[in-house]
């Protein structure tokens, strides 16, 4: 049996009127450590599988600040089913408002397929800080079928549109020295503010394989490849804590 | 056959072949495509590592090219479409390349097709908009189809690397074009794709164009621009 769940996320300033886990999708209110809210996801099992089609929602109204991780890597396994999974993220972020999405890695083990889609709608003085790596088969593995969408609209406006597909069912030449060169891990760290509207980044290049590059509209976008998890959220790390944003 | 006058069932074509030819005064010709930061960087090394990258930003950065193209072409708004290549184009070295291709091609376009469309983009974006954008609206001032601005941008997506190669690694230059006829059906099979997304887009909105995106390319790209010293612009 596929599954199908929806876990939805409000948050103001006042506090989380809805925190609605669904099926494998579990929520939980963490301690934070500054203002705002944590959630964390708890991935209550293993998920997802072929045919299933989760999605998380998260709105993060006028105001408020929300920082959503989750405990563990989020392992795309092969199903029962024919067809591939589908995972979307559905995050809205309001004026003044910040979003933190930090989820920890998204594994593609070998003979899954997975479709993930992350949509951001931010107003115009929103912030967000958001991390995705994928790691291309678990330790060892030949990977999965894997492609993800990351669309982020400002205003209304694109400011990011992002599509990337490794594996199997990839078309040829994804792991050839255009797209990943052999490397198993990929990363993105996308930091959006108006602070960067004043006061664009200038590009800086972070090792051999990873680059800090200004996009048109306000924010920050790190990309970088690596052979492995660890490596990959290392240059990641370092280059958060290289950058201004609080 | 027809009569003398009825349109010949190969239309356009001569005008593809202008379009395309690497010879029209676009600049195209010093730019690598990313191949010169590869071989840098050790990813090209002969004919089949080029096969692979050509293959692999085919269906990267040539599919989201050549959907903007045949959007273009199709007559979608330019500046709508400019909005959506910066959206997807994070490198500013490359998003600078795209705008200074798309002037030079501007030039071209306005001496060799010109029309009041490509003279208000001109207008609307004087430093260059992209050059996929740019050339999809060539296309449409030169009556060739979406199809045809699509297979304009795939072709260029894989000649500039193959072409550059020849000159980085002293590759045969009948090895490289043989590289490219290889890539021909697959070529044609984008450029298809290309124009049905920008069909989808037509009604639908921008945002239904394809995103594809190479981590490399961009990485390359901006490694590439803080060279000092280059054989190719890009």
């Amino acid at each position: 049996m596929s599954v199908r769940a929806t876990a939805r996320i409000v948050a103001t300033p006042a506090g989380l009127p809805v925190l609605a886990g669904e099926g494998p999708l579990a929520l939980r209110r963490t301690r934070a450590t500054g203002p705002g809210a944590r959630v964390t996801v708890v991935g209550a099992m293993s998920a997802p599988l072929g045919g299933d089609r989760l999605a998380i929602e998260a709105e993060v109204r006028d105001g408020a600040l929300l920082t959503v991780d989750s405990a563990a890597a989020t392992v795309a396994l092969p199903g029962r089913d024919a067809g591939p999974a589908h995972y979307d993220v559905r995050l809205t972020v309001g004026e003044r408002a910040a979003l933190n999405w930090l989820p920890e890695q998204l594994v593609s083990a070998y003979g899954s397929d997975l479709r993930m889609r992350t949509r951001v709608e931010l107003a115009a003085t929103g912030r967000l800080l958001l991390r995705e790596e994928q790691i291309l088969g678990r330790h060892g593995e030949e990977p999965g079928t894997l492609s993800t969408r990351l669309t982020v609209l400002r205003a209304g406006r694109p400011l990011l549109d992002q599509e990337l597909s490794y594996g199997p069912g990839a078309p040829a030449g994804w792991d050839g020295g255009a797209v990943l060169g052999g490397h198993r891990a990929v990363g993105q760290l996308l930091l959006v503010g108006t602070e960067f509207e004043e006061k664009p980044a200038s590009p800086r290049l972070l090792g051999e394989t990873a680059v800090l590059t200004p996009l048109a509209g306000p924010a920050v976008l790190i990309t970088a490849v690596a052979p492995d998890a660890l490596r990959l959220r290392r240059v990641l790390d370092e280059a958060l804590d290289g950058t201004a944003y609080r | 056959m027809g009569t003398p006058d009825a349109p010949p069932v190969s239309a356009g074509r001569a005008a593809l072949l202008v379009l395309a030819d690497g010879r029209f005064p676009a600049g195209g010709h010093a730019h690598s495509g990313g191949a010169e930061a590869a071989v840098r960087a050790g990813r090209i090394r002969d004919a089949r590592d080029l096969a692979v990258f050509c293959r692999g930003r085919l269906h990267t950065a040539g599919l989201t090219a050549a959907a903007l193209a045949a959007a273009a072409a199709l007559g979608l708004d330019p500046l709508v479409l400019d909005e959506a290549a910066d959206a997807r184009t994070p490198s500013p070295a490359l998003r600078a390349t795209a705008r200074r291709l798309g002037r030079q091609l501007m030039r071209a376009a306005r001496a060799t097709w010109p029309g009041p469309e490509l003279d208000a983009l001109a207008a609307a974006r004087p430093r260059g908009a992209h050059q996929p954008v740019v050339l999809g609206l060539t296309a449409r001032s030169a009556g060739l189809s979406p199809e045809d601005a699509a297979h304009c941008a795939v072709y260029e997506t894989v000649g500039g690397p193959a072409t550059a190669a020849v000159r980085l690694l002293s590759l045969d230059p009948f090895e490289a074009t043989a590289v490219l006829a290889r890539l021909a059906p697959d070529l044609d099979r984008v450029a298809g794709r290309a124009a049905e997304y920008a069909r989808q887009a037509e009604r639908e909105g921008t945002g239904a164009l394809p995103a594809a995106s190479a981590p490399l390319l961009d990485i390359g790209a901006e490694a590439h621009a803080a060279w000092p010293v280059r054989l190719f612009a890009s």
